[in-house]
């Protein structure tokens, strides 16, 4: 399947920029495309396997790259220039299914109790309240709000059980943050976020950070927590069948019906996204 | 007493395990071994010069190598001897020699592993093979084991030589190997995660 113009033209992460310190050239693969990345004096670079050179940029701890010459611009995260924040990248890590299901397993709230029990939801507590959703058309993005869990984890800096609010973004088809209640500072928002790097239709490497307020975690504490829920998202969706996004409506499975997800579908379809997608008659 | 540890590391899980067990308070100092590497810095290396996790510190001295610190533990703090059988030379010689092949574990099924989810550059194929030879000679072990009325590894009791065996086979999946051939081993891990103070680790399959 050749790339669709929708994913084709989007900005994608491909490694943090500690990653390429002392590599002169490392190989990565990106959208079933082998390129190269360079460093020379200090400067990162990006070639095809045919030698031409894509464009470039360093932004949220990362190095992105695109194979479109005229790429959609890269969403803004203002967040990150607020002062008193703490970035934390957490590296990539190989997922068998593709980035899409990444985004739609983010999205849903109702995998909490069961697969990070005891951490971001409790058993007792399983039921999702209904919550807005709404397409920003402007910016041409997703946003979820209104959001609400009980958690008794909710981050590392939490010391108990709490009621967290929500609001989850999705502004690039590979990407999606979500902004949490933060446990100990009024009126802000913790972000958690995915940039995945889409490697084959059914494979690809996700790019997490957490970019938050705490005084008392190190970066390692904070990395552990995140790497530990990640790594427990990562069992389930290595599990589901089949490996490409269902979007097709005569896909018989028991199909998530929550909101943040048709819309999501929705909004792929309406961009007439196509590759990691599964195709009916191609059935796994 | 401090536990040098990294969440998503199994040889870190096995001292998790046993210090669990044995209801042992302790600290854990968290080592960033993905992405940073910590493990390979000058600091670390002046704790293990091998470079690897985990390395406990227990009364100012430093002991690397998972399986030698579960012998360390188990020998000093288990009061019921069971753990690393001291009073019977023949389960402790087959207790110590399925140690080390929990060693040939973490070279194969562990490498496998790394290289799925971590991305290390390494021969993946022959990692998977490598765990299939081993994991055949372990289910075949253990339907032995079972024949015998035994349900673990060395004996009738859990020893320390099932915990060294037990992070790198239950993550198995993790790496693309499935252990869906060794109905000997999924049996194993079933009643392994049903010991008392069990805690899973995620990438581990119940098969329930
Ligand atoms: N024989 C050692 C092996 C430990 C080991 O392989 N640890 C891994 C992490 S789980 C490590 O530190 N690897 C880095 C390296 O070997 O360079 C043990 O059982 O503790
Ligand atoms: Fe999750």
């Amino acid at each position: 399947m050749t790339t669709d113009n929708f994913t084709q033209s989007q900005w994608y992460a491909i490694g943090r920029l500690p990653d390429f310190d002392g590599v002169a050239q490392k190989p990565v693969r990106l959208l079933s495309r082998d390129l190269t990345v360079s460093h020379e004096a200090g400067d990162l670079s990006v070639k095809d396997a045919e030698g031409h050179s894509l464009l470039t940029q360093v932004r949220y701890g990362h190095l992105w790259t695109s194979l479109s010459d005229r790429p959609r611009p890269l969403y803004d995260m203002p967040e990150f220039d607020e002062p008193g924040r703490r970035l934390v990248t957490a590296g990539g890590v190989g997922v068998r299914c593709s980035g899409l299901r990444c985004v739609e397993n983010f999205l849903d709230m109702a995998h909490f109790p069961f697969v990070h029990t005891d951490i971001l939801g409790v058993e007792e507590h399983s039921s999702v309240e209904s919550y807005d959703v709404n397409m920003d058309a402007e910016q041409d993005e997703i946003w979820a709000t209104k959001c609400k869990f009980f958690q008794p984890m909710a981050s590392a800096a939490a010391s108990g059980g709490q009621m967290t609010e929500y609001k989850y973004r999705v502004p690039h088809p590979y990407s999606t943050i979500l902004y949490k209640t933060c446990p100990i500072q009024e009126d802000v928002w913790d972000l958690v976020g995915l940039f995945i790097q889409p490697v084959e239709e059914d494979e690809c490497i996700v790019h997490s950070f957490i970019l938050v307020f705490d005084d008392e975690n190190t970066d390692t504490g904070l990395l552990h927590f995140q790497q530990n829920i990640f790594l427990q998202d990562r069992m389930i969706l290595e599990n589901q069948v089949p490996r490409k996004l269902p979007l097709d409506p005569r896909w018989e499975l028991p199909t998530r019906a929550d909101a943040s997800s048709i819309a999501y579908r929705r909004w792929l379809k309406a961009n007439e996204l196509q590759w990691g997608v599964a195709l009916f008659n191609e059935a796994a | 007493m401090k536990l040098f540890d990294y969440v998503l590391s199994g040889n870190c899980y096995k001292i998790r395990l046993l210090l669990d067990f044995l209801e042992l308070s302790h600290e854990k100092q968290a080592v960033d071994f993905f992405p940073g590497r910590e493990h390979k810095s000058d600091a670390f290396l002046q704790i293990n010069p091998l470079g690897q996790i985990p390395v406990l510190e227990d009364d100012g001295a430093y002991i690397r190598d998972a399986q030698a610190i579960l012998v360390y533990l188990a020998s000093r703090y288990d009061p019921t001897g069971t753990w690393w059988p001291i009073n019977d030379p023949s389960e402790l010689g087959r207790v110590a020699q399925w140690l080390a092949f929990a060693d040939s574990i973490t070279s194969t099924a562990s490498a496998a592993r790394l290289h799925d989810v971590l991305g290390y550059d390494l021969d993946v194929a022959q990692a998977r093979a490598g765990a299939h030879k081993l994991f055949r000679v372990l289910d075949d072990h253990l339907a032995n084991q079972e024949l015998q009325g035994f349900n673990w590894i060395a004996g009738s009791n859990p020893t320390v030589a099932d915990i060294a065996c037990f992070p790198y086979v239950a993550l198995a999946g993790d790496g693309g190997i499935e252990l869906f051939y060794y109905p000997a081993i999924q049996r194993w891990i079933r009643r392994f995660v049903k010991l008392p103070r069990f805690k899973l680790m995620p990438g581990i399959n119940i098969f329930d």
